[in-house]
């Protein structure tokens, strides 16, 4: 920008690659945006090539290719080859819907360093149930054969009060399954997950007792299984550092070529998100509004403009601020010094009565006619 | 988990050590995470390469920066390397 004198940002180092929204399940806990099926445009093999390789001169290092389901894209393969000769550590985060052990082979071949396989619990029928599609079976099976490959295995389930009593027999699965890495990702309400929060959130007491169950597990297979606990922020005090501060690391591309700081940016209003068939990744990044919008503490008001903590957690998050409070600009309402918090507790109440209660609120499940209802 | 003192080392194929040009620096690869590394265990993991018992490792580094007594340092950042599943023997 000319007659600015502001120092570059930090370079992006991770690259989430959102290929495509289109999936074959319809977990309710989808991070997607509700309103994806908007969205149906998706960016060319030679645009997406382009993407990796200016991210990549930028300093980016860690991709995801994530969705919706990348495996619906059929250059798949192409773009992990490309991927690969840039010097990308990439990830493949899929349902592993339509993983057959030749396209495993393939993209081995290919350069691909880990698939990341999700599975929605422990049972064939609450599997089943959640995915919204019949595919425990095939998971299980697609998660051998990534062993069988060579490949780091990585499982991961979210966690849900649906799935939240199966915690031991997760742990089993994993064990059972060879897994390297199992991510224990508690969900985070955002997209789908918020609309059906009511549904899914666990007690305290029940997130307690799973929490201790998993950590105990987690000395037992030490050396072998490596566990990634995700908490739920709405029990703890104080905010999660969002994306590690906006702007700052974090770089995802939506499936249309829309550049955001995280992945629900796209729910905040008044952002102009720019896109990456308008610019070139260095401009994206360094220069657009968006990007900027929440970079660093200026924008910051009470109580975390004068908060000692501001550069522990810049905040919290901005989407959660903003699905709250009505005011993206506002405190992460999971502080407790935030005068928002009594909403995460009411949250919680609600959440807990259904539970208590055992009344069955059905789950919305995200698929493109809920989606076009919903918005 | 400690080193075998009669082992050679790998590098963890889980793993990948890589240049990192815009970084000026080594870093450790994997699922979803990375580490940065200084120089000096950059210089110790490029020898994990299956042919080199610690002692090895040891004696390649002291010639090649003209120095000795690096055998404690070494060991301890092995076993770091070792109990982070960077490196393995078998
Ligand atoms: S969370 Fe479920 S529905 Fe959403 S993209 Fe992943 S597999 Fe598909
Ligand atoms: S007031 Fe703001 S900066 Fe301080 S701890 Fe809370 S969220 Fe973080």
């Amino acid at each position: 920008m000319a007659g600015s004198n502001k120092t570059n940002p930090t370079p992006p180092r991770w690259l989430l690659a959102e290929l495509s929204y289109k999936c074959p399940l319809q977990c309710p806990y989808c991070s997607n945006p509700l309103d994806y099926a908007k969205y149906p445009d998706e960016l060319s093999t030679e645009d997406w090539k382009r993407v990796l390789s200016e991210a990549r001169k930028m300093g980016a290092v860690q991709l995801g290719f994530s969705g919706g389901e990348p495996l619906t894209r059929q250059d798949l393969v192409e773009l992990v080859r490309y991927a690969r000769e840039l010097g990308y550590y990439s990830n493949l985060i899929t349902s592993g819907y339509g993983l057959t052990e030749e396209k495993i082979v393939e993209l081995k071949q290919a350069g691909l360093d880990h698939i990341q396989v999700s599975i929605q619990a422990s049972s064939q029928e609450l599997n089943d149930h959640i995915a919204g599609t019949a595919t425990y079976q095939h998971k299980q099976q697609v998660a051998r054969l990534v062993k069988k490959h060579g490949y780091p295995m990585v499982l991961c389930v979210v966690i849900h009060r649906e799935n939240i009593h199966q915690m031991p027999e997760i742990l089993q699965m994993a064990e059972n399954l060879g897994a390297d890495y199992l991510e224990l990702a508690n969900t985070q309400y955002y997209g789908w997950a918020h609309l059906n929060r009511d549904a899914l959130l666990p007690t305290k007491e029940q997130f307690e007792e799973a929490e201790k169950i998993a950590q105990a597990y987690k000395e037992k297979v030490a050396g072998k299984m490596r566990i990634y606990y995700v908490v739920p922020d709405f029990y703890e005090d104080r905010p999660k550092a969002c994306m590690n501060g906006w702007g700052t690391t974090f770089l995802t591309i939506a499936p249309d070529g829309t550049a955001l700081p995280c992945h629900s940016a796209r729910e905040l209003p008044g952002l102009d998100c720019p896109n990456v068939k308008d610019y070139s990744i260095s401009e994206i990044w360094n220069d657009s509004k968006t990007f900027n919008f929440f970079r660093g503490t200026e924008w910051m008001r009470e109580p975390c403009k004068s908060c000692d903590e501001k550069h522990k957690d810049f905040g919290g998050c901005r989407c959660q601020a903003f699905l709250f409070n009505g005011d993206m600009y506002s405190t992460d309402p999971v502080c407790g010094k935030s005068p928002d918090r009594y909403r995460i507790d009411a949250a919680i109440a609600s959440a807990r009565e259904l539970a208590l209660s055992g009344t069955e609120k059905p789950l919305v499940f995200r698929n493109s006619k809920n989606s076009k209802q919903l918005c | 988990m400690t080193i075998n003192p009669d082992l050679s080392i790998q590098f963890s194929p889980l793993h990948r050590l890589q240049w990192e040009e815009a970084q000026q620096k080594y870093v450790i690869l994997y699922p979803e995470g990375m580490v940065e590394l200084n120089q000096s265990s950059a210089e110790i993991l490029k020898l994990c390469d299956g042919a080199h018992k610690p002692a090895q490792i040891v004696k390649a580094l002291e010639s090649k920066f003209e120095t000795s007594g690096l055998s404690n340092d070494i060991h301890n950042f092995l076993n770091i390397a070792l109990q982070n599943g960077w490196i393995k023997q078998d």
